[in-house]
């Protein structure tokens, strides 16, 4: 963590998101700072993906402001960016991981493609270059370089959520979100794609927003917490504090209907 | 949030009229009070003990001083390595995480093992956060040997995840992860509840040898001999009492 930076990465401001009449997400305002990892819990229903899409531009929200530190320009407010600026932003210094590794990848070509498309999309044409690095980056989530030009379809559940991270990161993003990236995976896949997860956001001081509604991973990943319910922010803090002395009716149920995480 | 008297005397902690109760709210929103009107000054090189029997408070007011409970009333400074005093009960979440990162340490009984992470990792970890660091993962992983090796920590051990290993290494291993990187404020809760006598002896060493360096230490030590050996001052923990 460096602490002498002056300036959020993300700065969410008085965020509100509503499907016709009904809010699904109010008044909800956070910093987060380069290499913080920050995990939006809550039952399902409570709003966390929608402010995660708000904040990934992904979905105008209401109203509010998501500001985004540009490389060259500082604390810009991500929907007023054109749209070619703002899916440079998605494809080069953001990632997004899908629940659903379907919704992230190309299942129809190779996973070299998949890790290399990012690359492409900037202008980068060696091939071998470009098939390098797409190697490298599927040593690093652990996958065998040698599947390289296998489809992501003859994958296991695991190994496509690695992929889908490979193909995120090799932009060396700032800020990657990612929804559920662990769920409806087997324990041991999960706590090997948790550690990696862990490790790849310390190497390269990346920020993160999680959602996630398994407090375990949010404890072994995320610095910071948000504890959402009924799109409202109820409860905010380190994550240990609002782990181990929740303040909120909500938080103190949901702590203590699960196992110790 | 951050106070201007920052004179070099000041004290590394100092909490003042620090209260904790926890509302139940599952349970009729029971209050449980646990801490009113506790004050405590920490100065460099002190070793202060906190006494009493269980249940008084003691574990909750190193969580309070690391800021893993937030206190109900009171103020807790904490001077950081800039010599400023940063009060912990007002501060955002990115100050504790760097106050947590230089400036405190704290000791728990039991680890919080990290599936997968071998154990010469975990100790190394301390030294490789955040950016700034100037150590490569090889040296910091130099010095974790040497901690381990200290600590008695067979080396077959080391490239194993502390999850299999007994209470007592994982304590060791919690206590390498801890004095690794020096901090000038070490909390320790019972750091030798279940370690063997040589190696509560190298406890004890670490401890004065810290002290010597000017760390300021708080602690909860319940083996008498252990606390009178390290212990240079006694806060005895009193029951709760209703502040008027």
């Amino acid at each position: 963590m460096i602490h002498d930076v002056t300036q959020p990465l993300l700065r969410v401001q008085n965020l509100h998101c509503a499907y016709g009449v009904r809010a699904v997400v109010r008044d909800i305002s956070l910093d987060l700072w380069p290499g913080e990892v920050l995990a939006i819990v809550g039952e399902s229903g409570s709003g966390k993906t929608t402010l995660l899409n708000a904040m990934a531009a992904r979905h105008a929200p209401t109203s509010g402001t998501v500001a985004f530190a540009m490389l060259d320009a500082g604390l810009q407010d991500i929907y007023a960016l054109s749209e070619a600026q703002r899916r440079l932003l998605a494809r080069t210094d953001w990632g997004f991981v899908h629940q659903h590794a379907a919704d992230g990848l190309r299942m129809n070509v190779s996973a070299g493609a998949n890790v290399a498309e990012r690359l492409m999309a900037l202008g980068h044409r060696h091939y071998g270059n470009l098939r390098a690095q797409a190697s490298d980056w599927l040593t690093r989530v652990e996958i065998d370089p040698s599947r390289i030009d296998d489809r992501p379809d003859t994958f296991s559940g695991g190994m496509r959520q690695r992929l889908q991270i490979a193909r995120n990161l090799i932009t060396q993003p700032r800020l990657v979100f990612m929804d559920e990236p662990t769920s409806g995976l087997d324990v041991s896949v999960q706590a090997r794609l948790l550690d990696m997860l862990r490790m790849l956001t310390r190497q390269m001081n990346l920020a993160a927003v999680i959602v996630t509604h398994d407090l375990a991973v949010a404890r072994l990943l995320a610095q910071r917490m948000l504890v959402m319910q009924g799109g409202v922010a109820v409860e905010t803090g380190l994550t240990d504090q609002v782990l181990d002395d929740p303040q909120h009716p909500y938080t103190q149920l949901l702590v203590s209907s699960v196992l110790p995480p | 949030m951050i106070s201007p008297r920052t004179p070099a005397s000041a004290p590394l902690l100092d909490m003042q009229s620090v209260g904790k109760q926890f509302v139940l709210h599952l349970q009729n929103s029971t209050a449980l009070p646990v801490l009113s009107g506790f004050n405590l000054t920490l100065m460099p090189g002190e070793c202060v003990r906190l006494s009493g029997p269980s249940g008084m408070g003691k574990s909750t007011v190193l969580k309070l001083a690391f800021g893993n409970y937030r206190a109900t009333s009171g103020r807790i400074w904490v001077r950081d390595t800039n010599g400023q005093q940063i009060d912990i009960t007002q501060a955002d979440a990115r100050t504790v995480l760097h106050l947590r990162s230089q400036t405190m340490g704290y000791v728990s009984q039991f680890l919080r093992v990290i599936p997968r992470v071998a154990a010469i990792d975990v100790v190394a970890a301390p030294l490789l956060e955040g950016t700034q660091h100037a150590l490569t993962p090889d040296e910091a992983r130099e010095r974790a040997a040497q901690w381990l090796t200290r600590l008695r920590i067979a080396p077959a051990l080391w490239a194993l995840p502390p999850a299999t290993f007994s209470g007592g290494e994982q304590q060791r291993i919690n206590i390498a992860r801890s004095f690794i990187k020096p901090r000038p404020l070490l909390l320790l809760d019972e750091p030798t509840a279940s370690l063997d006598p040589e190696n509560t002896q190298t406890v004890i060493d670490l401890i004065s040898e810290a002290r010597a360096q000017g760390v300021g230490i708080l602690g909860i030590f319940h083996d008498a001999s252990v606390a009178q050996t390290v212990a240079s001052r006694t806060v005895a923990m009193q029951p709760y009492q209703a502040t008027p």
